[in-house]
């Protein structure tokens, strides 16, 4: 059950759009290498999950809506990494009712590390029902990390045309950069270590809550 | 018990040589990797990096402008460089083995084979050889197989019928001869169809092909009638004056597929056809070029499928 803040939300506007792991994000964030059930690392791929009760989905995503209506020019298209992305995008369009339809983009065809993993599935989910030439898009994924999947995903956006801009917005960054990626905006700043998975996951329900557990 | 050459130690597909031996997750993996590439296919800008810096190299030992192209233009819009080989001009007409020819390939630093060959067993014994990073695609060997066809064709039937455990399937003509007939009844079957019906006459359609698991029919109208998938061959002119055939026109009026005797299947029923097609010896214009007819969109799939094929294998390693 989402329990709402008991003091006063941080002021973002002060914080300016580029939220760094610095500014925190929500008030009593873990540590970093403060991995809990982290030394009883399984064997086994995808291992028990761990539970972080202070990265709340829900009450993230208000502030995500929120950041997006004041952020989003009038024309812009929002854009969601599947497969994230593409749910938050989706309640986002419902919910902020923006011009047109909202699109979706895989990375998968664009990946760095295909000579090593193979072809992974899901290639087929880029859906972009508007021209990409000269449009304003506004990209959305679940977490930012490396900025690998960002970067693949905005190459693919280059299959199709041209933007005029693009501006990524994420529920959660974790640090982690390996490439010269930024958010304009992450509605919370937390430090995870490597060996941990953050994934957002929606209930049947279409509720948003974060999976979190040891990767393989 | 020797492990399928075409997979490595973890089941994944490193090489295409033929569908005989492959599970049915593979092959579900390929057409549903072929629906990817399918919309990729449809956009501005046809082409993704997957094997960009690899080189493919197109070997025909026999004739095939439609094949070798379609290859070439998946490897391209893979991003891949496609170097085609024209073996009848090379040093294969100075007497070189097949061997040397792909020690020599190698020493260029090929990434993959597409190898179309006379003989059956040519890519196996290709495969054997190669470096284990190097991949081969088998375009047709010999009558033995033609598995990126029988691939393209499960992709088209389950387009257009999506459940294959009901399917009646009756594939048409010269079957003894046929790669693609081999490769479509093992593919089919491996698949889980209902029921497949060899159609044709005795002398190419020999009664113990039924050892594959096929009915065998001699009947045109017996052999078609409420199927849901007709598999019309390409007669080739060979049959004729080898004695295996009075002549066309006879094998017309027997075992052609005019719009009367395609009546006799399902009123759903789709008309498939390896191409090329032969106008007025194995098949009708009228239905070839009629509503049932799925001859063209198959070519459409075979360019997605051989995409999927080489992208599949070139990130699996032996």
């Amino acid at each position: 059950m989402p329990e709402p803040a008991n003091e006063p939300p941080p002021d973002r506007t002060k914080m300016g759009l580029h939220r760094s792991a610095e500014h925190g994000g929500l008030p009593d964030e873990r540590p970093p290498g403060d991995a809990e059930g982290g030394s009883h690392r399984s064997a086994k791929h995808g291992s028990y999950p761990v539970t972080m009760p202070q990265l709340d989905a829900e009450a993230l995503y208000v502030d995500l809506a929120s950041a997006v209506r004041g952020l989003a020019q009038p024309d812009a298209a929002l854009v969601g990494i599947w497969s994230g992305g593409a749910w938050l995008a989706e309640r986002l369009q419902r919910d902020l009712q923006l011009g047109s339809a909202h699109g979706v983009v895989s990375s998968a065809l664009h990946r760095d590390d295909f000579a090593s993993r193979g072809l992974t599935g899901g290639a087929d989910h880029t859906q972009l029902p508007f021209e990409v030439n000269g449009r304003h898009i506004v990209l959305v994924d679940d977490v930012l990390y490396t900025g690998r999947t960002i970067r693949a995903a905005i190459n693919e956006l280059y299959d199709f045309g041209r933007p005029a801009s693009v501006a990524l917005v994420v529920l959660v960054d974790r640090g982690g950069r390996e490439l010269p990626i930024a958010a304009s905006y992450a509605a919370a700043s937390v430090a995870m270590p490597p060996g941990q998975r953050l994934r957002l996951v929606r209930d049947a329900a279409g509720r948003f809550s974060f999976d979190v557990r040891e990767a393989a | 018990m020797a492990r399928n050459p075409q997979l490595n130690r973890h089941g994944e597909l490193i090489h295409l040589l033929s569908i005989e031996g492959l599970p049915a997750a593979v092959l579900r993996q390929i057409l549903d990797t072929a629906g990817t590439f399918l919309s990729v296919n449809d956009r501005e800008v046809k082409k993704v990096p997957l094997l960009r810096g690899k080189s493919i190299f197109n070997l025909f030992f026999e004739n095939s402008t439609r094949t070798r192209t379609t290859f070439e233009i998946a490897a391209k819009r893979l991003s891949a460089d496609v170097i085609n080989l024209d073996i009848a001009r090379s040093s294969t007409a100075k007497g070189e083995s097949l061997l040397d020819t792909i020690a020599n390939l190698s020493a260029m630093h090929a990434d993959m084979f597409v190898v179309r060959h006379s003989e059956s067993g040519a890519p196996y014994l290709i495969a054997q050889h190669c470096a284990p990073h190097v991949h081969v695609i088998n375009a047709g060997d010999g009558r033995h197989s033609h598995p990126t066809q029988g691939l393209l064709d499960m992709y088209t039937i389950r387009d257009y019928k999506k459940d294959f455990s009901n399917l009646s399937v009756a594939i048409v003509g010269d079957i003894v001869h046929s790669r693609v007939a081999r490769s479509d009844i093992h593919a089919l079957t491996t698949l889980g169809v209902a029921e497949i019906r060899a159609v044709g006459p005795k002398t190419l359609v020999p009664a113990d092909l039924k050892d594959m698991g096929v009915r065998v029919c001699h009947d045109l109208a017996e052999g078609i009638r409420d199927a849901d998938v007709v598999i019309m061959l390409r007669l080739q002119n060979e049959r004729m004056s080898g004695g295996m055939l009075p002549s066309a026109a006879e094998y017309f009026k027997t075992f052609g597929l005019t719009p009367e005797k395609l009546a006799l299947a399902k009123p759903d029923a789709i008309v498939m056809h390896p191409g090329p097609i032969n106008r007025g010896v194995e098949i009708d214009s009228l239905v070839a070029d009629g509503a049932q007819s799925v001859i063209l969109p198959q070519v459409t799939y075979g360019i997605a499928v051989r995409m999927a094929v080489m992208s599949i294998i070139a990130g699996n390693v032996a």
